[in-house]
């Protein structure tokens, strides 16, 4: 049964990231990334971290994924410039990452990890999550909070002169209104 | 494949070289996006397994993967809303995401 339930949620993070990278439509890539976002959200409620599979659900598919279908709709101007590189530089890449893909695929099924007689975490994990990070992680932690603050300040500070001079909404009316709308 | 260490390992290598093939090939600055969501998601899935599976020093349970693969979600969220920001900078001034049209930056 949880070999069924793994296979399910391999499927459902590898097919839609083929999709990604292949895609020649950037909005069915965006949307095939969402897919994948919830498959590797299953395995990780699979590997019995179901704090961490909740949080990848709430940031990357309510928050960055978001962004990023916002991003989309908002360059649609650029629909006209393609998408992927030529077909030699697409083989060049397929190559690099293929033999890659084979070093890391020897790594994984060769070498003799440690796994031993692993306890399997306590399924609520997010006490034991808590008291790590105001704890053995707190200074990471403190880090990490740091640079939320400081990407937001620096989003903010990069957006702000683009959209005063071009994207503001009197501009707009401006616009209409030469066009005689 | 069966519920182990190395399939878990096998399929983020995967998503892993998906994620750089996808760097490597797109033009589309937000396509290059999506290939680095890939890329930090596979590290935190291998994060999650090796926590899971490996053994522990003194019996307990290995919560501390759990943890960093938290870091790389937090990183994640600042690194696409500083991307996300400085694509949308460039395009209201070139009006073009193709990154192959930003040569210009340099220098």
């Amino acid at each position: 049964m949880k070999t069924i339930i793994f296979n399910v949620f391999v499927l459902m993070a590898i097919i839609p990231s083929l999709w990604v990278a292949l895609s020649s439509n950037i909005v069915h890539a965006a949307f095939s990334l969402l897919f994948t976002l919830f498959g590797i959200a299953g395995l990780f409620v699979l590997l019995g971290a179901d704090f961490v599979g909740v949080v990848q659900v709430i940031i990357y598919i309510g928050g960055i994924m978001v962004l990023i279908i916002f991003g989309v709709m908002m360059t649609q101007g650029a629909r006209l410039s393609p998408l992927s590189v030529n077909l030699p530089g697409r083989l060049l890449a397929a190559g690099l990452t293929g033999i890659i893909l084979a070093v890391l695929m020897v790594a994984a099924t060769h070498f003799l990890w440690p796994v031993g007689s692993a306890p399997p975490p306590p399924t609520p994990a997010s006490q034991a999550i808590g008291n790590l990070l105001l704890g053995k992680y707190l200074i990471p932690f403190e880090v990490a909070s740091l640079l939320l603050l400081a990407a937001l300040v620096g989003a903010v500070l990069i957006v702000r002169h683009s959209v005063r001079s071009d994207l503001s909404p009197s501009v707009f009316i401006i616009r209409r209104k030469q066009r005689g709308e | 494949m069966t519920y182990s260490l190395s399939s878990f390992l096998m399929v983020s290598s995967l998503l892993f070289c998906l994620g750089l093939f996808t760097v490597l090939t797109r033009r589309n600055a937000i396509g290059v996006l999506m290939g680095i969501e890939l890329v930090l998601n596979a590290g935190a899935l291998n994060f999650v397994a090796f926590s899971r599976f490996l053994e522990a020093p003194e019996g307990a349970p290995l919560i501390s993967g759990q943890v960093f693969a938290l870091f790389v979600i937090a990183i994640a969220a600042a690194e696409a809303a500083a991307v996300i920001a400085i694509v949308l900078s460039l395009y209201s001034m070139l009006k073009t995401v193709d990154i192959e049209q930003y040569q210009q930056l340099h220098g």
